[in-house]
């Protein structure tokens, strides 16, 4: 393999790397303060990402500068998902805390796909791939054959900026530390004055918040949204977190890197290795992998330790 | 016992009507009838008198539902669509039994049950296509297949609980389903078709004809439904009357208690994840038989989610939950066509809403019961 095509597969990697890593980031934050598993946070990522789709056609014609339009776009999807996210957390999270947690998994899955329903009966065309703008510049710098494009290059950053930021939230931040609170004791954490219930809904916004941005990346780097994104994004980004270690913030990172690289690896040596085997294998073969792991490491690379949550 | 008859003959002539009825306003007001009863006869404590009559005669709910099922058939005895219906209602309630050993006995949420459904399809597929294997064999060797397959998630599955098992059968039906999709030899997206059932040199293709009368292709295989549904209805419900259920009941409720008790945790799970796998493997045979064609898309992550609800929406760990359960599924989608189109919507709102406010289902399992009808002198 020529070093242009490496290249373009580590980037394409590290790509995938940061938007799962974010999405996984979502269930560590939702599992560390509340021990529940929300499996419509991919399909929040969807509708973040519908949302800004439907706010990038509303505002087209009156804004001409694609900074702005972006800006707007962020700022709308990211806030449509939060009180999404919100919503959720009031009326179908919290209501739930005393059932057995398989019924709060299956309520999320549910309403996963609803939302997916919803967005493919009743978005306009809503059962076909949409094409996504090109807000970012994309001229770029030449190595060799592969091309460094700029808009992946500040997609990739923006990406690592969001994952530190949120991680100096979590760790330097007052509302941090009383999520980290709650994350390790909520009754202790009520009693010394922590609004529990206030907590909660900023910790699912907050996810959420991340869900649509993972969202946005990944339509503006593929330049596509599609109704079913969130299905298979969920799922790779749960894999991760629990892969990484439920409730462990750095577990979430590492799984969602590692989840890509599998990706990667199987993309590339599946068929270099069996020729027979093509490259579309790549899925098979990292939820092969992810199985196994599953099956040596119960309870995750990272394991998971209540000190540890958050 | 006259409550029971009467309950039954107005049932069966309730399914015949709704099978039967073409317009979409006979639909809605049948529909509308059955909530309408519903409501009516839980305010007028109906539904109390009719359980105490089904526990004077345990058996009768049993047999009525079978001669139900004869007389439903033989009135459709040409029409292909109600027999195809009627048969996809069993044989989805055949895998829901599956699922329930697994889900409402062990407790291990199987979110891959259209996958396990699927191997059993796929295989029935390839072993009718390109070898010369009895069909009734077939549908034993795809329930093994199935259940071989299911056992590399054995491992996974026991070491992990909750969230972590979730996720091992999330990944491996969506694993499956890509496979399927990219497999080139198995059909591809496109899928592949299945040769007719060929039982003892009769192709149950052809339609037949006895006394004058033309029988439907779909009648051999409602009767072959209807058997492994009965001979896996009867296994649920002896295993769950057997010190077997008993066990599993424990391991569900608190594993750690069981395990102080002597009760062989892993054991039980292996019994009911294989056991549930088989009866899912077996039943897809049969589905990817009769409608005679196989495709990926027929075994989604939805498709799981759908099953999954039919288990819930029955009233976990209660096998008589699963049958109108499944009917209700099957059936109303493709009556009102206008639901059609929303299927996938509204059964998701409706499993929320039953987990919010209904979290047992419609028909909750009962705490069990030694002495059936109150004979050998438990107390009440």
């Amino acid at each position: 393999m020529s070093f242009d095509i490496f290249l373009q597969y580590l980037l394409n990697g590290l790509m995938l790397g940061v938007i799962y890593a974010i999405v996984a980031v979502g269930f560590t934050l939702y599992f560390g303060v509340l021990d529940v598993i929300k499996f419509s946070h991919g399909d929040i990522l969807m509708v973040g990402a519908f949302a800004g789709l439907t706010a990038y056609i509303g505002i087209a014609g009156t804004f001409d500068s694609p900074w702005l339009q972006l800006l707007i776009l962020v700022l709308i999807s990211v806030s449509v998902a939060a009180f999404l996210g919100a919503l959720i957390a009031r009326y179908l999270i919290l209501p739930l805390q005393k059932a057995p947690p398989i019924n709060t998994l299956l309520v999320t899955l549910m309403l996963g796909l609803a939302l997916r329903e919803a967005v493919r009966l009743f978005y306009p065309n809503g059962s076909n791939p949409k094409p996504f703008p090109r807000l970012l510049p994309t001229d770029g710098i030449a190595l060799g054959e592969f091309t460094l494009r700029s808009d992946s290059l500040i997609l990739l950053l923006t990406g690592i900026i969001c994952i530190v930021a949120v991680q100096r939230l979590i760790t330097r931040s007052k509302i941090g530390l009383a999520i980290r609170a709650v994350a390790q004791d909520s009754e202790t954490a009520r009693i010394m004055g922590i609004n529990f219930r206030q907590i909660v809904l900023i910790t699912f916004m907050l996810g959420s918040a991340l869900a649509a941005l993972a969202g946005l990346m990944n339509g503006l780097y593929y330049n596509e949204v599609n109704f079913s994104m969130g299905l298979l994004l969920g799922v790779i980004g749960f894999s991760a977190a629990v892969v990484g270690g439920l409730g462990n913030f750095y577990g979430a990172i590492v799984g969602g890197f590692l989840f890509a690289a599998l990706q990667t690896i199987g993309a590339v040596l599946l068929p270099a290795i069996f020729p027979d085997v093509p490259s579309a294998y790549k899925d098979v073969f990292a939820f092969t992998v992810i199985i196994i792991i599953m099956g040596l490491k119960p309870t995750g690379l990272i394991s998971e330790k209540s000190s540890e949550r958050v | 016992m006259k409550l029971l008859i009467t309950t039954f003959i107005l049932s069966l002539l309730y399914s015949i009507l709704l099978l039967g009825s073409e317009s979409q306003i006979e639909v809605g007001g049948l529909v509308f009838l059955a909530f309408a009863v519903s409501v009516v006869g839980k305010k007028m404590g109906l539904m109390d008198l009719l359980a105490a009559a089904v526990r004077e005669h345990p058996q009768f709910p049993a047999y009525a539902s079978v001669a139900g099922v004869l007389i439903t058939m033989v009135v459709f005895h040409n029409s292909h669509f109600a027999l195809l219906m009627l048969a996809t209602v069993l044989i989805y309630s055949v895998v829901c039994l599956g699922l329930n050993i697994q889900f409402g006995y062990v407790g291990i949420v199987n979110f891959a049950g259209a996958a396990f459904f699927g191997i059993g399809s796929y295989t029935a597929a390839i072993l009718a296509t390109y070898t010369a294997v009895p069909h009734i064999l077939i549908l034993v060797l795809a329930a093994c297949v199935s259940a071989l397959i299911g056992s590399i998630l054995i491992y996974p599955v026991l070491r992990t609980r909750g969230h972590y098992a979730a996720l091992v059968t999330i990944a491996f039906g969506i694993l499956f389903r890509n496979f399927l999709e990219v497999n080139d030899s198995l059909g591809g997206p496109q899928g592949m078709k299945i040769p007719a059932m060929n039982l003892f040199g009769w192709n149950l293709s052809n339609g037949v004809e006895i006394a004058g009368y033309e029988i439907s292709f779909y009648i051999p295989y409602l009767l072959i439904a209807l058997v492994l549904l009965i001979l896996s209805f009867k296994l649920t419900r002896n295993l769950e009357r057997s010190w077997i259920g008993l066990s599993m009941d424990m391991v569900r409720t608190d594993e750690i208690a069981a395990s102080t008790f002597g009760v062989k945790i892993a054991h039980w799970k292996i019994v009911a994840f294989t056991l549930g796998n088989l009866i899912a493997g077996m039943a897809g045979a049969l589905y990817g038989m009769m409608t005679a064609y196989v495709a990926p898309n027929n075994f989604t992550f939805a498709d799981s989610l759908i099953m999954v609800s039919i288990v819930i929406l029955g009233g976990i760990g209660n096998p008589w939950g699963i049958i109108p359960a499944a009917a209700i599924v099957v059936i109303l989608p493709e009556k009102l066509q206008f639901i059609q189109e929303y299927r996938f919507l509204l059964y998701a709102i409706v499993v929320i809403l039953i987990l919010l406010f209904r979290p047992d289902g419609l028909l909750p399992r009962r705490i069990r019961e030694y002495f059936p009808g109150n004979k050998a002198g438990g107390e009440k």
